[in-house]
């Protein structure tokens, strides 16, 4: 498919076609302005394309209605960068509020909160705010706020960014862990000591174009 | 929960932005004040001009040389004219007596006047009181006319009077209406800049729209309420203070104004203030939110 954003020289992403199965680990790798942000948001249905289909968990959202977007953001998690928490709320609440916005009751929250939370790594942590949580943690906290709804897809967005070395190594464990249990995740990064070592799947894009894809890859 | 959840965002929603709430509120209330006292001046002009130009009288007056057979020619006239519904004959006593009536706080002119003095008249009633210009070219130059005076020249001054007020209290309410629109729009801007963090939140993890929505518009239509509320209010105000001073000698003159009426104006301003309230706010997010 193809997106061309208005007012722009070139497609942001062009006449590009991937294919990726349910449970894989695939990183978009590629330089600033590459386009590989731009598969993130076709994938949220924030931008829809110029030319082509984009299809997610089985479901055509080309030309999805506006309306049915927020149920279907249900079914994908995001991590981002800049983690995107609540800084007046605490951890806990944080990973609450995903839930109880969408209709969620405060009982299910209580027992589901909890334990996403110890699958992170943050047990005991559950009622410090972000200021008072390293820059991992809070990236923790934004993983288990992504992945408290289950869903089928976990889509991140240069998670790694912000965090040094080992804290990055320690947050790709959490996003392998949650992979393993059956989520498909897409990861967008130019982090290559990541990429190097986790060994995942490759998709390289350059202007806008894939100009590699390859299993297990490194960063190149 | 979520019910709960949403009225908290709401008073959270107006506390947080106070002096904004205050100033919404109180443009809406004058400007439903406005609304409201320019339709209960509708509805009496409406009534008033009923009753009194059900009652209204074209006058003939007669040359008080007039001959006995021209009095009796016209009466004759008036009689079986088609406009006319009715019209009574006043001789000079009787037209005397009215006049000592007229002017029962004034002996000294009474006193002045003799019966001889005053016109005979005719009192005619229209079938239909527009129809006065046609009734004046009929018999303007009938022998022994003096005047032709008709009442409802005088009442459509009045009425004129009145709906001018009637215009003015519109047209400030639609001033007061607009200010209260740019208010609203620029409170739930404010408010929704202040919640953008959980907006974003909210979008990304698939919150539907109206729960997005929901606490900006119901904060608007809380104020848009609490505004009718006032106004509702401001009119009792009017009508209490009205009724205790210089205004109560107007009573009889201008039908007053029942409680039940002013009542039953507060569903209209109420639907207004909120309705008028909820779609601003909602359109002002489908911009700034686009959600």
């Amino acid at each position: 498919m193809t997106k061309t954003y208005p007012k722009a020289s070139r497609p942001s992403l062009d006449n590009v076609s991937v294919s990726i199965e349910k449970g894989e680990f695939v990183f978009f790798i590629g330089p600033s302005g590459s386009g590989k942000s731009t598969i993130i948001k076709l994938l949220l249905h924030e931008v829809t394309p110029n030319k082509g289909r984009v299809v997610v968990n089985g479901k055509d959202v080309t030309s999805m209605r506006s309306w049915k977007r927020p149920h279907f953001r249900r079914s994908i998690g995001c991590v981002f960068q800049d983690f995107r928490l609540l800084p007046n709320r605490t951890a806990y609440e944080n990973v609450a509020f995903a839930l109880e916005v969408i209709g969620k009751t405060k009982a299910v929250a209580r027992r589901v909160v909890p334990e996403v939370l110890e699958l992170v790594g943050l047990g005991g942590k559950e009622h410090r705010y972000p200021h008072e949580l390293s820059g991992g943690e809070q990236q923790r906290v934004a993983v288990a706020r992504a992945f408290v709804n289950r869903p089928l897809i976990l889509l991140a967005d240069e998670p790694t960014g912000n965090l040094d070395p080992d804290t990055s190594i320690e947050i790709m464990r959490l996003l392998d862990r949650i992979n393993r249990t059956g989520t498909t995740v897409v990861m967008v990064t130019h982090d290559s000591n990541i990429v190097n070592q986790m060994r995942r799947r490759v998709i390289e894009i350059e202007s806008g174009r894939i100009v590699r894809d390859q299993a297990r890859g490194v960063y190149g | 929960m979520r019910m709960k959840y949403v009225l908290s965002e709401v008073l959270v929603g107006l506390w947080r932005n106070v002096t904004m709430t205050i100033a919404m509120i109180i443009t809406m209330a004058v400007s439903l004040f406005m609304l409201g006292g320019s339709g209960l001046l509708y509805q009496k002009v409406g009534d008033m001009k009923d009753l009194y130009y059900e009652n209204v009288e074209v006058s003939i007056f007669l040359k008080t040389d007039a001959t006995k057979e021209q009095v009796d020619a016209l009466g004759q006239q008036l009689g079986q004219d088609p406009l006319v519904k009715d019209s009574t004959y006043v001789n000079k006593e009787q037209a005397y007596e009215r006049f000592q009536q007229m002017y029962a706080d004034a002996p000294d002119l009474v006193s002045a006047v003799k019966p001889d003095q005053l016109p005979e008249s005719y009192r005619v009633k229209l079938n239909d009181p527009e129809q006065y210009k046609a009734i004046y070219d009929k018999y303007k130059a009938t022998e022994g006319i003096d005047t032709i005076v008709d009442q409802s020249k005088l009442l459509d001054k009045v009425f004129g009077v009145l709906s001018g007020f009637q215009n003015g209290a519109l047209a400030i309410a639609t001033v007061m209406a607009i200010a209260a629109l740019l208010l609203v729009a620029n409170t739930i801007q404010v408010a929704a800049y202040s919640k953008r963090r959980e907006v974003a939140v909210m979008k990304l993890v698939g919150a539907s729209n109206w729960f997005i929505q929901a606490p900006f518009v119901l904060e608007a239509v809380v104020a848009g309420l609490f505004g009718s509320i006032l106004g509702l209010l401001a009119l009792i105000g009017v009508k209490v203070v009205a009724a205790g001073s210089s205004m109560a000698a107007l009573e009889g003159l201008i039908t007053p104004i029942s409680w039940s009426e002013i009542f039953l104006t507060f569903p209209l301003m109420a639907a207004v203030g909120g309705v008028v309230s909820a779609v601003t706010a909602w359109v002002t997010l489908r911009f700034y939110l686009r959600v």
